[in-house]
C-alpha cells in the first residue's frame, strides 16, 4: 500500500490531474474569501457554480467561442451575486437561509433552462472543450488549459488586490469593522454589494471550468459539493488567497490518490468509502482549523448605518 | 402583515415564474391551470398532494425547530436517508415481539439514527464554534454515499435487478392506508400530531422556552443561566428524529424499501417550508400542503404540455427568496432619502 503511493505521488499524470482537480476548487475558493473578508457568507456558491457550468455550456453550445463563454459564466454568476448581495447587505437578511435560497434557485433554474432549450435529447450534448496549452512548455502546466492559467494568476492577483491597494483595504475594512469603515468615508453596503458580485463572478468561471475544460458536456449533478468543499476550504486557508491555493492543491491530491487506490486496490473497500473521503476531509479540515480561525471580524453581521 | 407575507411572497413567486414557463412556449394561464388541476382538480390528485406533503411535513418540522434555536440544521435530507435505512433495518430482526412493538423500534430506530447524524455538527458548533452549516450540508454527501454503499452491500435486495434498492421492510409494519385507491397512508396522521406537538412543546414548555430564548439571544440567555450548549444540543437530537422520522414514514407508509432517488430533495424542501412558515409549526403543515401540491402539480403539468417539471423547483426556491423579502417588509417600512 504504502510503495503504491509512492509511485503515485511521484508520478507526473498524478500532479497533471491535482492541478486539474484544483483548478474549480481555485477560483470558487477565492470567491468565497473575497466575499466573506468584506464580511458576507455566500453559500449560494453551490448554486452558483450550476448556473456557470450551464450558461459558458450553452454560449458554446450555441456557438460562442470559449473566452465569451467563460465571460457569460461570470456574468451569469455576478447576477446570482448581485440577487445575494441585494438579500444579505442591502435588506441586512439571514445570510445562511438567503445563500441557502440562491443555491436552489440557481441550481433549479439551470435544470429548468436545459429542458427548455434542450427538451428532445437523451445523451449529454457536447462541445469543444479548452484544449491543453502544449505551446508553453512548462512541465505540467502544459498539460493543462488556459483557465488553469488563469486560476494560478487570479491567486497573487487577488492577494495583491486585497493587501495592497486601497480597495482592498477599504474591503478589508468593512468586513473587520464597518463602523469604523464608515467613518474612513467608505460607503459599506457599496464595496460590500460589489465585493459579494465580484466573489459570485469567481464562482461562475469555476463553474465554467467544469463544463468547458474537465468535461465537455453539462450534467446535473457535476458540481456535486464542489461549492461546500470551498466554504470549508476557506476556513482552513484562514482567509489568505495563497493559503487558499495551498488548500485546494493539498484537497484536489487527496482527491486524486482516492481515485487512483480506487483503481490500484482492486476494489477491496467499496467504492463509496473512497468517494466519502473528501466531505470527511473537509469537515476535519474544519474542524482542526476552527481553534485558531481568525474570522473577519464582522462575518454575517449585517451592516445597518447609524446603528450601535 | 405577518399573515399576509407567505400569500405577498407565493404571489409575486408566481408572476415572475409566468415569465419562464412563457419562455416554454406555452400558455401561461393554461400552464397554472394545469398545475392546479394535477395538484387539487380530483380526489387522486388531492390525495398524491397528502402523501407528498407527509414526509414534507417531518422535515419541515425539523428544519424548524431548529432554525428557531438558531442551530441552521441543513442535513435533514441526510438525517432522512440515515432514518429510512434504520427502519429498515431494524424492521427485519427477527424479534419476538408484537407487531405494534416492533413498530415502535423501527421509529425509534429511525429517529435515534436521524438525531445521532446530527449529533455530531451540534457537538462540534458547541464545543469547537465549526459552523453547522457546512458540516451538515458535507454530512448529505457522506450519509447519501453510506446508503449506497449499504444498498451494494449488506442490505442489497438479493432480488432486486438493475438498480440498487435494499430488502423490503415486513408487510405487517407497513403503515395502513386512508382511502381506496390512494396512496395516502396513516404517516399523515403521525406528521400532524407531531405538528402539534412539536407546538405545544415550544409554547408551552420549558425547554420551548429556552430554544426560542436561545435563538433569539445566547448571550442573554445564558445570563439568565440557561445551559447554551446543552439547550443547542437537545435542539440538534429533536429536529434530527424529526427528519429520521420523515425516511422512517416514507418507506413504510410508501416504497417499502430504500432507494437512492427515495427522496427528490425533502430535506432541502424542508427549509423553504419552514421559512414560509415562519418557523411555525402549524403553519409548517400548510407549507408542506403548498410546496406538495406545487410537486405534483407541475408532474402531472410536465406529462400534459411542454414545461419540463424543474419548474416546480424553480418555484419553490423563488418562493423562499421571495418570502425572506417579503418578511423584511412586513417588518419594516422602507424609507428612500
Amino acid at each position: 500500500m504504502g510503495a503504491d503511493i509512492l509511485d503515485i505521488v511521484a508520478s507526473v499524470p498524478f500532479w497533471v490531474a491535482v492541478l486539474r482537480i484544483a483548478t474549480p476548487l481555485v477560483f470558487g475558493t477565492l470567491g468565497v474569501l473575497l466575499c466573506e473578508r468584506a464580511g458576507v457568507l455566500n453559500l449560494g456558491i453551490e448554486g452558483i457554480m450550476v448556473m456557470g457550468a450551464f450558461t459558458g455550456w450553452l454560449a458554446v453550445y450555441q456557438g460562442a467561442g470559449l473566452w465569451t463563454g467563460v465571460v457569460i459564466a461570470a456574468l451569469a454568476g455576478a447576477g446570482l451575486g448581485l440577487m445575494h448581495a441585494i438579500l444579505t447587505v442591502a435588506l441586512s437578511l439571514s445570510q445562511h437561509v438567503s445563500g441557502l435560497g440562491v443555491t436552489l434557485f440557481g441550481t433549479s433554474l439551470a435544470s429548468y433552462a436545459y429542458r427548455v432549450t434542450l427538451p428532445q435529447v437523451t445523451t449529454p450534448p457536447t462541445i469543444e472543450p479548452f484544449k491543453p496549452m502544449a505551446w508553453l512548455g512548462i512541465p505540467l502546466l502544459d498539460a493543462q488549459t488556459p483557465l488553469t492559467l488563469l486560476a494560478l494568476v487570479s491567486v497573487p492577483a487577488l492577494a495583491y488586490l486585497l493587501n495592497r491597494t486601497p480597495a482592498g483595504l477599504a474591503v478589508r475594512m468593512v468586513g473587520e469593522n464597518p463602523g469604523a469603515a464608515e467613518g474612513q468615508g467608505i460607503d459599506v453596503i457599496a464595496v460590500r454589494m460589489t465585493t459579494v458580485v465580484a466573489g459570485s463572478a469567481l464562482m461562475g468561471v469555476g463553474g465554467a471550468f467544469l463544463t468547458l475544460s474537465a468535461f465537455n458536456a453539462f450534467f446535473f449533478n457535476m458540481v456535486n459539493g464542489r461549492g461546500w468543499i470551498c466554504v470549508a476550504l476557506v476556513v482552513f486557508a484562514s482567509w489568505r488567497p495563497g493559503k487558499a491555493l495551498g488548500g485546494a492543491i493539498l484537497f484536489a491530491a487527496f482527491d486524486a490518490l482516492q481515485l487512483r487506490l480506487q483503481q490500484a486496490s482492486g476494489a477491496k473497500l467499496p467504492y463509496q468509502i473512497y468517494l466519502m473521503l473528501p466531505y470527511a476531509l473537509s469537515i476535519l479540515a474544519l474542524v482542526i482549523m476552527a481553534r485558531r480561525a481568525a474570522y473577519p471580524q464582522a462575518l454575517m453581521k449585517p451592516y445597518r448605518k447609524g446603528e450601535r | 402583515m405577518q399573515i399576509a407575507a407567505p400569500f405577498a411572497a407565493v404571489a409575486f413567486t408566481l408572476v415572475v415564474c409566468s415569465l419562464l414557463v412563457a419562455w416554454a412556449g406555452v400558455p401561461v394561464g393554461g400552464a397554472y391551470w394545469k398545475l392546479l388541476e394535477g395538484a387539487a382538480g380530483s380526489g387522486f390528485a388531492l390525495s398524491e398532494t397528502l402523501t407528498r406533503a407527509t414526509p414534507l411535513i417531518l422535515t419541515g418540522l425539523a428544519v424548524a425547530v431548529a432554525f428557531r434555536a438558531k442551530l441552521y440544521n441543513i442535513g435533514a435530507e441526510g438525517q432522512l436517508y440515515v432514518g429510512a435505512l434504520a427502519a429498515v433495518a431494524v424492521s427485519n430482526l427477527s424479534l419476538p415481539l408484537p407487531p405494534f412493538a416492533m413498530f415502535a423500534l423501527m421509529m425509534l430506530a429511525a429517529m435515534a439514527a436521524g438525531a445521532l447524524l446530527l449529533l455530531g455538527p451540534a457537538l462540534l458548533k458547541t464545543r469547537f464554534h465549526v459552523d453547522e452549516v457546512v458540516t451538515t450540508l458535507l454530512l448529505n454527501f457522506i450519509a447519501l454515499l453510506f446508503v449506497s454503499m449499504l444498498l451494494d452491500g449488506p442490505m442489497k435486495d438479493p432480488g432486486a435487478l438493475g438498480w440498487p434498492q435494499s430488502v423490503a421492510i415486513p408487510p405487517e409494519l407497513e403503515l395502513p392506508r386512508l382511502a381506496e385507491r390512494s396512496r395516502v397512508h396513516s404517516g399523515l396522521i403521525i406528521a400532524l400530531v407531531l405538528a402539534a406537538l412539536v407546538w405545544i412543546v415550544g409554547r408551552f414548555t420549558a425547554f420551548g422556552f429556552e430554544m426560542r430564548a436561545v435563538g433569539a439571544n445566547a448571550r442573554a440567555a445564558a445570563f439568565a443561566g440557561m445551559p447554551v450548549r446543552a439547550v443547542v444540543v437537545k435542539t440538534a437530537l429533536l429536529s434530527g428524529a424529526l427528519a429520521g422520522l420523515a425516511g422512517c414514514i416514507e418507506v413504510a407508509g410508501r416504497a417499502g424499501y430504500v432507494t437512492l432517488d427515495m427522496s427528490p430533495g425533502y430535506g432541502y424542501s424542508g427549509i423553504v417550508i419552514a421559512m414560509l412558515a415562519q418557523l411555525n409549526p402549524i403553519a409548517v403543515v400548510a407549507a408542506a400542503v403548498f410546496v406538495a401540491g406545487i410537486l405534483v402539480g407541475a408532474d402531472s403539468m410536465s406529462r400534459a404540455i411542454a414545461v419540463p417539471t424543474y419548474i416546480a423547483d424553480v418555484i419553490v426556491a423563488a418562493s423562499l427568496i421571495s418570502m425572506l423579502v417579503a418578511t423584511t417588509f412586513a417588518r419594516y417600512r422602507v424609507r428612500w432619502r
